[in-house]
């Protein structure tokens, strides 16, 4: 669930017009002075971050003057809150107030319904207050058809402790609170506190809300960037991952960095060698994760590629965690019995092995569907590239397989081969292009038309290439091709690399990464000569 | 006898068109599952795989009723879809839904959900690889071919339930392999309201005489794993549970890919799922290999009484 700030999940309340205090987020000292000078009289600076009890931590700041206020922004400005650096504050007209309440709506994964909370006390400590209190609290499930109803809401605070003559506003509130929650599909908004100003205003003081991850797509008014629960802000490489994720809905691609830090010897400060993980399957990759462990190793990253992806997929993926600079080994493993073909993913791993030149031991292992294929393609295109690569089936445990790995890389240091491309860089004398879902083929017909074999042909997994004119070219139309007829199995590609005339390239774009791997590689410590 | 699914039931595919519904199919229908129809929007009047494709649920519901209608529906559609084709599916009378994709927006399964009660349907999933009651039938993708499946899964008396779709098949090929045989293996989905979470599974294991040992593969996150503990501690459930928690190296606050998998406010650790079965007693497995040892461990205790 995407966890939103303090001014977001206020604008959500606002448009289901629930009163929020009159201000701005702002991230500039200069932006809140002037906010500060627009909203006229004493205001309040709040850090925006994912953290409770910020009175208590100093980053709350009430401010009677506008040159307080831009002060105040620049010391929140750049603190670092649990791990997070504070990148905008929320200015906002300090409220007079007369009484404090708590108000959330949440949803009860267990009941499958969501459920709003009311509570006549509310503040600072609400926890404690639940248990000091329980008199004050009211609950109730809500029924999805029917929404929140006014007289509901009534009966809702009637049960507590609220004055009967704030009645038909705290219902007025409640009923907006759940119409905001269901408008923008969140998994929780909590309002605490909820206050009552002086002259007889309900306004939401402060509000912590998450939305559902898989709506997101549904609600361009929420401006979510990305939609992920991290304890870090996002990294550049996580950026980079999560857009080949958002733009091929094929399969999934889940990637995250757990290391961002690693010395060039490879190990962390536990004296643990730091290697790049690979799983498949949601349960898989944490079972391979729990088993790794056992080894000595810690993780630079996670990342799971599955339900059934292309082996483009499984490409970018491992282009991904490749860049992740001083990795002492590359560890792949799923279940072990998957479900989908495993070929798919080894032909993605030979490609981008081979592409970035592995440096360091791999293991591998493909168990499931087709796993004798899935091995065999390992062990014959990356058979000589001066680093092992072993791959494993359903009868090796993800424990036996991180231990050949621990070996592999106490066997070291190897002698990588470097970068050895299963296409050639050359440009294409004859080329004969066409659009894939997430990249392009060029065929040089230059080189084809030599052939006579075309294994191409017989490899192509959807079986869209046909021999015309001594060449090899589509059977289907461009369009076709490019909406995902072409599956991405690169399995043309490794055929004509070892078996024919290296005429066909397939070109995978990473958005982002070439410049990524520049940016490492110049603030990488230079070699004295 | 076995849980959700048997070698009579009548499954219907909806979407049997697409990608996944027609590969799915092959799989399911050479297992040996008896698909009875097929639904697509616009596509109906074809046969897809000598199945009769349909436009509605209600006109594949109205044309299969005399031959017993259908029981169950399983689901190959786009996310933003499903609640659409699940709400058709329950009113047109479908007892049993298995929601097989991923990414399905959470307010949309508590719509679902909510029309599954109002009409007693349940649902397995979403984001589930579906179930196999061995050598009878299969619900969803479980293992990729027909061919497979029958390789991997060999029948016996252990049920399987777990929340993820990989683990489910490699747990039942672990112990086929080990010379242990099972009834139905249930993948009861990834995501955080699920239709049918462990404790609903594990209770229909109890009614099944056929299921005598239930191996259980919990993940941190979701009360699912402590709602079995409960069942356990109240004589719901009286048969014997090895189970697996996953996570040792997850960090809180951090997702692990399911939608479920995460630690929030110290509720849905590994240790307290752990603790709350250990104490009701489970037999806790520590290492996923020791998973089939455990287990034949506890049919030979079983056999001994």
């Amino acid at each position: 669930m995407a966890r939103l700030f303090e001014y977001q999940g206020k604008e959500i309340l606002s448009r289901a017009g629930f009163a929020i205090p009159e201000g701005k987020a702002c991230t500039t000292p200069e932006e809140a002075e002037s906010v500060a000078s627009e909203l006229g009289g004493e205001v309040v600076v709040k850090a925006q971050a994912w953290t409770t009890g910020r009175k208590a931590k100093g980053l709350l700041k009430f401010c009677k003057t506008p040159e307080a206020a831009k002060e105040a922004a620049s010391e929140l400005l750049g603190q670092v809150v649990t791990n997070f650096p504070v990148e905008i504050v929320l200015v906002e007209s300090k409220l007079e107030i007369d009484r404090e309440l708590f108000a959330a709506v949440i949803i009860d994964a267990t009941a499958q319904q969501p459920m709003i909370v009311f509570s006549s006390l509310g503040g600072t400590g609400v926890e404690d207050i639940a248990k000091s209190h329980p008199e004050a609290i009211s609950r109730k499930h809500i029924d999805i058809k029917v929404g929140l109803r006014d007289f509901e809401a009534r009966e809702l605070v009637r049960v507590t402790t609220l004055d009967r003559k704030f009645y038909n506003k705290a219902a007025a509130a409640l009923v907006k609170l759940y119409k905001a929650a269901r408008l923008s599909e969140a998994r929780s908004i909590e309002i605490n506190p909820l206050v009552i100003t002086k002259d007889g205003k309900w306004v939401a003081a402060d509000c912590h809300a998450t939305v559902d991850d898989y709506s997101v797509f549904r609600h361009p008014e929420l401006g979510i960037e990305i939609a992920r629960e991290l304890d870090h802000p996002i990294t550049m490489l996580e950026r980079i991952a999560y857009n080949v994720e958002k733009s091929d809905y094929r399969g999934t691609f889940y990637f995250f960095q757990m290391d961002q830090d690693i010395p060039e010897n490879g190990k962390n400060t536990n004296g643990e060698d730091v290697i790049g993980f690979h799983g498949a399957g949601g349960g898989g990759s944490m079972m391979s994760m729990d088993g790794v462990g056992k080894h000595n190793f810690a993780l630079a990253n996670f990342c799971d590629t599955s339900g059934n992806p292309p082996a483009s997929k499984v490409y970018r993926a491992a282009k991904i965690i490749l860049a992740q600079p001083n990795i002492r080994g590359y560890f792949a493993s799923g279940s072990g019995v998957a479900s989908q073909e495993q070929f798919h993913s080894a032909r993605g791993f030979v490609k981008a092995f081979r592409e970035v030149g592995l440096q360091v031991p791999a293991v591998i292992r493909l168990g499931g569907n087709r796993e004798e294929i899935a091995i065999e393609i390992l062990r014959t295109y990356l058979a000589d590239i001066g680093v092992p690569v072993e791959g494993y089936g359903k009868d090796d445990s993800a424990v036996f397989c991180a231990d050949r790995l621990r070996k592999l890389v106490e066997e070291g240091p190897y002698n990588p081969k470097g970068p050895d491309p299963i296409s050639n860089p050359d440009e294409p004398e004859d080329p004969y292009t066409f659009k894939t879902l997430t990249g392009s083929l060029t065929i040089d017909h230059a080189k084809c038309s030599d052939c006579e074999s075309k294994p191409c042909v017989d490899s192509c997994h959807p079986n869209i290439l046909e021999v015309k004119d001594g060449n090899v070219v589509l059977n289907i139309s461009d369009e076709e091709a490019a909406k995902g007829r072409c599956t991405e199995c690169l399995a043309c590609e490794i055929a004509c690399w070892t078996a024919a005339n290296q005429a066909i390239k397939i070109d995978l774009p990473i958005d982002g990464l070439p410049e990524y791997l520049k940016e490492i590689k110049d603030s990488a410590p230079q070699e004295v000569s | 006898m076995s849980i959700l699914v048997n070698e009579n039931s009548r499954v219907c595919v909806q979407g049997i068109t697409g990608r996944e519904g027609l590969t799915r199919t092959r799989l399911m229908t050479e297992y040996g599952t008896s698909v009875v129809a097929g639904v697509t929007p616009g596509k109906g009047g074809q046969e897809v795989l000598d199945v009769p494709v349909y436009d509605t649920m209600f006109e594949a519901m109205d044309a299969t009723k005399n031959d017993g209608g259908i029981d169950i529906s399983v689901l190959f559609i786009p996310a933003p879809l499903v609640k659409s084709a699940a709400l058709e599916a329950i009113e047109a009378g479908v007892k049993l839904l298995v929601i097989v994709p991923d990414r399905v927006p959470i307010w949309d399964v508590m719509e679902i959900a909510d029309a599954a009660k109002s009409h007693e349907a349940a649902f397995l999933g979403p984001n589930t690889l579906g179930a196999v009651t061995v050598d009878q039938a299969v619900l969803g993708m479980m293992g990729g071919t027909a061919a497979s499946a029958k390789d991997f899964f060999k029948p016996g008396k252990v049920g399987v339930t777990s929340r993820s779709g990989g683990i489910t098949s490699s747990i039942a090929y672990y112990l086929s392999r080990a010379g242990i045989g099972l009834t139905t293996i249930c993948h009861v989905g990834g995501d955080s309201i699920i239709g049918l979470p462990h404790p609903e599974i594990v209770k229909r294991f109890e009614d099944d005489p056929e299921t005598e040992v239930i191996v259980l593969f919990g993940e941190i996150g979701t009360s699912q794993e402590e709602g079995v503990a409960e069942l356990m501690v109240k004589k719901e459930v009286t048969k014997p549970i090895v189970a697996y928690i996953g996570g040792k190296g997850a960090k809180e606050g951090t997702r692990f890919s399911h939608a479920g998998t995460i630690i929030e406010g110290g509720k849905g650790t590994r240790d307290g799922k752990i603790r709350a079965l250990k104490g009701a007693g489970a037999y806790i497995v520590e290492d996923f290999d020791d998973i089939p040892k455990v287990t034949s461990e506890v049919l030979a205790s079983l056999e001994s009484n």
